[in-house]
């Protein structure tokens, strides 16, 4: 095979220094978003003690779904053993590494009292489902520099397939545990099912993809390196797969609570009459995160097209916080089903739906914690070699085990 | 009279065995109460029993609890904390109204001490779910994980607080069974007040206790728990409902 020149990017250009500022001016409205909601209370958010958890956690979960997915493109370089995308594995290895932790800031800094955050490094309850994640979560980074390690010494390269067999494990039970945050949740209609741990490995696939797609490429433009159809075109199959299988998922939750009678209301709600939550199931997670990106990727005339690859990629962000909005939010805006058969009424909006606004602090921190996983991939591809010198078709080895359906016509 | 040496020395014997015994003894009498050192014992289950039937259109228990323990409103409903709220029902079929307080169940199996991560929120031995204000973080979940929506996030800084009840913003709270009235012998504040001068709605006291007055309703009256298909076992159960 081929052998592969990793080389750091130059990260000199008035360019990188203006991308690089502006994500610190980012950074620090996030801190301060952070720090304005702590020293007030939360209630200078829009969350209330119905909707607990708001936008900051829309951004958080995007994140910390998106690294395990993140995380693919090298698994399947090493535990599948697909050459082609072993240039990539590194790139995918940091992403993986810097979603999680601009989650985890977003996550910790809402906090009620992140003050205490040695408290939840020291007191541990195992049955909550939470504190497994921060064992996942911190262990995933551990396991993911171990990996990247392997990776980038030569003499420690025998151990890349064992070390990515433990990082692709770890990363399905990351998932796992993310998704049965809510899936372990029994009072709330919206949760409490077995399918949201696979349904967030996939999202995580799709989203994580996405993510490493655009990632890829605007790397390659801003360094002016290379980078050829043979990798893109796999890529976007991949994400093409995926997409439909986040589909595919959401169609099956949804057809089995519209099934059982007595979710028949959590379903008109995200379905049919739940305001913003239904405008942004079929608008946001379906159309524009779902459908758009299928038809971008595999439409005659879109699908070879690099825009047309990169607006697919950015629609299934787009769409995949507002898949996480209708979860997370939408499910707690939904009443508890406390009195079955009854009209409630109450002080504390028992029986109604919850009223939510995004407030200004909450996106700033959630936009914070995704400029901070950028700041630290961009500074980290300066510092160490991430990055082949080329991802040219010429410089590719493709596994001939596996044509791409999408080959270019000069390959 | 003079004191032979052999009396001097079966006095004193005498003497030092009392001085020796009497804390014991005296130990003894204390058993009988809880002293606050002493933790909580599962023989005992508290709980309480609410009928709706009796349960009229005041709020005496929301204004008792919320005094006693010191839980006071910013003029902000979305995020002021609530311990317990009246809520008013209307059943879609017939229309039959009803109205009722709900706090906090203090499930055998509460979900929001399941989910908490550092195990802030806890249940004692006699049932009683508290959150430990020193140990929660304020991730919410239990918020999310609570089946009655009984749990309130603080929001805002708390002032004069009760010596009883420490708060404090960012962390979680909800009802305590007035658990430290309860270690004193006492009842609840909102079953006092309801008694006192509400509809008589609420019996509290000890589930496992067979000859006290709240076994005794719950063995002879029918009752529920909310979400019974929950299975969690709640300590609140509701006649009439």
């Amino acid at each position: 095979m081929a052998y592969i020149h990793y080389r750091p990017i130059q990260g000199r250009s008035p360019g990188f220094l203006a991308l690089l500022g502006a994500l610190a001016a980012l950074i620090m409205a996030g801190l301060a978003a952070a720090r304005y909601m702590e020293h007030q209370g939360h209630y200078v958010t829009g969350m209330s003690n119905q909707i607990v958890w708001g936008t900051p956690h829309v951004f958080a979960v995007f994140l910390i779904v998106a690294a395990s997915g993140a995380l693919n493109v090298a698994s399947i370089a090493s535990v599948f053993g697909r050459d082609m995308y072993k240039p990539l594995a590194r790139l995918s290895g940091l992403l993986a590494i810097t979603l999680l932790l601009g989650g985890l800031a977003v996550l910790v800094l809402d906090l009620g009292r992140p003050d205490r955050l040695i408290v939840a490094m020291t007191h541990y309850n195992f049955k909550s489902i939470f504190a497994w994640n921060i064992f996942l979560y911190t262990g995933f980074i551990a396991v993911v520099t171990a990996y990247l390690w392997m990776m980038f010494e030569r003499r420690m390269n025998d151990y890349i397939e064992p070390a990515g067999f433990i990082a692709f494990f770890w990363r399905l039970a990351l998932t796992t545990g993310t998704g049965s945050i809510f899936g372990f949740v029994v009072a709330r209609e919206a949760y409490d099912t077995a399918l949201y741990a696979p349904m967030f490995i996939l999202m995580s696939f799709s989203f994580g993809l996405a993510v490493f797609i655009l990632a890829l490429m605007a790397a390659y433009r801003g360094a002016g390196r290379p980078l050829g159809d043979l990798i893109v075109l796999r890529l976007k199959n991949l994400l093409g797969l995926f997409v439909a299988a986040v589909i595919y998922f959401v169609v099956v939750y949804h057809l089995t609570n519209l099934y059982f009678t007595g979710r028949h209301g959590i379903e008109r709600f995200v379905l049919l009459d739940g305001g913003i939550y239904t405008l942004l199931f079929w608008l946001g997670q379906m159309l524009i995160g779902g459908f758009l990106p299928l038809a971008l990727l595999y439409h005659p005339v879109s699908r070879r097209s690099r825009r047309a690859i990169a607006g697919a990629a950015a629609c299934v962000i787009v769409g995949g916080l507002a898949q996480l909005y209708v979860i997370i939010i939408g499910g707690q805006a939904y009443p508890l089903d406390i009195f079955p058969g009854k009209d409630v009424t109450s002080s504390f909006f028992d029986g109604q739906v919850a009223a939510y606004v995004p407030s200004l602090p909450e996106v700033a921190l959630g936009v914070g914690g995704m400029a901070l996983a950028i700041a630290l991939t961009v500074i980290a591809l300066k510092v160490l070699p991430f990055l082949p010198r080329s991802l040219a078709d010429s410089d590719i080895d493709a596994d001939p085990a596996e044509p791409g359906k999408e080959r270019p016509a000069a390959a | 009279m003079s004191l032979g040496r052999r009396d001097f020395l079966g006095l004193g014997v005498a003497a030092a065995a009392g001085v020796a015994m009497a804390p014991g003894v005296r130990l003894i009498e204390l058993v009988q109460a809880r002293s606050p050192e002493e933790a909580a014992s599962a023989l005992q289950r508290w709980g309480l029993r609410i009928d709706t039937a009796k349960c009229t259109d005041c709020e005496v228990c929301v204004t008792a609890c919320h005094e006693e323990n010191g839980v006071t409103g910013h003029g902000r409903p979305a995020t002021d904390a609530q311990w317990i709220r009246k809520v008013d029902l209307r059943d879609k079929r017939t229309g039959h109204a009803q109205t009722l307080p709900l706090m906090c169940q203090h499930c055998e199996h509460p979900p929001c001490v399941d989910v908490c991560p550092t195990g802030a929120s806890f249940k004692r031995a006699d049932g009683i779910v508290l959150v430990d204000k020193h140990t929660c973080i304020g991730c919410r979940y239990c918020v999310i994980a609570c089946p009655y929506g009984a749990r309130s996030f603080i929001h805002e800084s708390v002032t004069d607080q009760k010596p009883d009840v420490p708060r404090g913003k960012g962390t979680v709270e909800s009802c305590t069974l007035c658990v430290h009235r309860v270690d004193r012998g006492e009842t609840p504040a909102c079953v006092e007040a309801c008694n006192r001068d509400g509809g008589k709605a609420m019996v509290f006291g000890d589930l496992n206790d067979a000859a006290g007055e709240l076994h005794q309703r719950l063995r002879k009256e029918q009752s529920s728990p909310l979400r019974p298909e929950l299975a969690l076992n709640t300590g609140v159960r509701y006649q009439h409902l």
